[in-house]
């Protein structure tokens, strides 16, 4: 079959790029988490549970409750969007939201640190309103700020991808059930938001596995222990030079993501089918 | 009626204003901290406004200028070898009949769903044995290998958009299959190929960790410029090079939907 050959020939350069690149280096570094010295063992586990045990904890809890926030906000700024009666707060909301879509997690993380810090914009805000005084006020650069930088980002991309999913809804269910006279939150919990599920599902698990992999955010925020595991996993590469301690913190973070990661394939290729 | 209106005014604003405040609160303290000279505790206001800090950065001798040209390098090579990658994989996904068509869609989405922390760092060690760590080359292909999903993904949505029976017209009347593609296919498909071009274009430009891992210290991108300068606590210098990074990716968000078409968009991932 030459016509097949060719359409494969077309996508192979652009395949082998992501294996090369990506694949192969995966497979080293799961490869590289056994391997202690020169022969292959569990020690670089053993060593990263004693140092970063704690860490790992943190870690999903942060992602964790980033996801739950991230979920909330978007369904109630998706769900405002697609029942909001008022049309010019609906038009507002609309241009208001997208705006950190774009923003990369470093400039995120530059943004509010300064915004967030102890003597930040936001505290001097609330002191000048009179709502603080200046010894009441405290830093939000903990584990706090780097919740706050991941809901700020993540958020309007999910919303993005959930409005879009109501907007084509079909609306005459929506509009029987307001002449039934259901109010517009049982609306959007009990018919609005099972049909975009799937599409709140795929959202929510790319920004888990984003959030699983941003660097800048835990170094530019809260660098401090306990951290999240990249950066631990970068303090490893630079400070020891310990590519053994660091894939294994690396493959611990891959089955962490793995789980989730799984649903979102299950879910893809169930569209797909 | 008239009442319920007078009443659900005051929350709704109240809910807008204090989103407004969370969204542009952080970036109004980014844009002050790029024009203040001298600004501390508990002022609400820097104390002195003014540019000597722009003059520094782009100064002959600063290293903005120079990160700059190498991020802006970078991001343009990436562009290329993306598209050039991507063009052929998505006209082939989109028209031609292929084997495991799925599977391989989901393969360019395999850099986006693990996490590519311990990826970066075995290939800079990779590198680093055969002398491209440190490069520009380097960078670049963390940085295709990472923006190709968007690249491969859009061209298949761009070409799966175009009418397939404009093309097999244009091949009734004695166009060869390439001049088919060159003067029909391509043409129509290039506004979605210039939206994957600028998506590629941005994520190059904002990318951090592959370039912290590969790059550094040689190829100092702005992202890097931002980081050093802001753990060094010059944070005039930081914001200046974040509001850089920060008026293409805004400037994209206001233009995305005239590229990104709902036709287009509805076949991403298809």
């Amino acid at each position: 079959m030459p016509k097949r050959l060719l359409a494969l020939l077309l996508v192979l350069p652009a395949l082998v790029m992501i294996v090369l690149f990506f694949i192969v280096p995966l497979f080293a570094s799961i490869v590289g988490a056994f391997e202690v010295g020169e022969t292959f063992g569990l020690g670089n586990f053993s060593k990263s549970f004693e140092l970063y045990s704690s860490d790992m904890i943190f870690t999903v809890v942060i992602v964790a409750v980033s996801t739950l926030l991230i979920g909330f906000f978007s369904i109630a700024i998706g769900g405002y969007l697609t029942l909001g009666e008022n049309p010019r707060a609906v038009a507002l909301l609309r241009w208001l939201y997208r705006w950190p879509m774009f923003i990369p997690f470093i400039v995120v993380g530059q943004v509010l640190r300064t915004f967030l810090a102890k003597n930040g914009l936001m505290n001097n805000v609330l002191v000048s309103l009179g709502i603080l005084t200046p010894l009441q006020t405290v830093g939000f650069l903990d584990w706090r700020g780097i919740v706050i930088a991941f809901v700020w980002k993540q958020t309007p991309f999910v919303t993005l991808l959930l409005a879009g999913a109501m907007a084509s809804l079909d609306r005459s269910t929506i509009e029987a059930a307001r002449n039934l006279g259901a109010s517009r939150l049982r609306i959007l919990i009990e018919i609005v938001l099972p049909q975009v599920a799937p599409t709140l599902l795929v959202g929510l698990i790319l920004s888990f596995v984003t959030m699983m992999s941003v660097l800048s955010v835990p170094l530019m925020i809260n660098a401090q222990s306990p951290t999240m595991l990249t950066a631990d996993i970068a303090f490893r590469i630079n400070a020891h030079g310990d590519y053994g301690v660091a894939n294994a913190l690396g493959l611990i973070s891959l089955l962490l993501t793995a789980g989730v990661a799984l649903i979102y394939l299950r879910q893809s290729m169930k569209e797909r089918a | 009626m008239m009442a319920r209106v007078d009443f659900w005014w005051l929350p709704r604003a109240f809910v807008l204003g204090l989103l407004a405040f969370v969204i542009f609160g952080p970036l109004t303290n980014l844009v002050l901290w790029t024009v203040a000279e001298k600004w501390y505790f508990p002022h609400m206001l820097p104390l002195e406004y003014g540019f000597s800090f722009w003059q520094r950065v782009f100064s002959p001798r600063g290293n903005a200028m120079e990160s700059l040209m190498t991020s802006i390098v970078i991001a343009a090579l990436t562009v290329i070898a993306s598209l050039a990658l991507a063009i052929p994989a998505g006209y082939a996904l989109s028209r031609l009949k292929l084997p495991f068509r799925g599977l391989i869609l989901l393969a360019f989405l395999i850099p986006q769903a693990f996490p590519n922390l311990p990826v970066y760092v075995n290939i800079a060690r990779f590198f680093y044995q055969i002398g491209l760590n440190g490069t520009i080359a380097g960078v670049v292909m963390v940085h295709v290998t990472h923006g190709l999903v968007y690249a491969v993904w859009i061209a298949t949505a761009a070409f799966s958009a175009v009418d397939i029976d404009l093309e097999e017209a244009a091949r009734s009347i004695g166009a060869g299959p390439f001049r088919a593609f060159r003067d029909v296919t391509l043409p129509l498909a290039a506004p979605g190929l210039m939206a994957s071009a600028i998506f590629v274009f941005l994520e190059s430009l904002d990318e951090f960790t592959g370039s912290y891992f590969v790059g550094a210290p040689d190829v100092n991108t702005l992202p890097l410029l931002l980081y050093t300068a802001g753990s060094g606590g010059n944070y005039q210098i930081a914001s200046i090079t974040a509001l850089l990074l920060l008026v293409p990716s805004i400037g994209f968000m206001l233009v995305v939907e005239r590229f990104l078409r709902a036709d287009v968009l509805s076949k991403v991932g298809h």
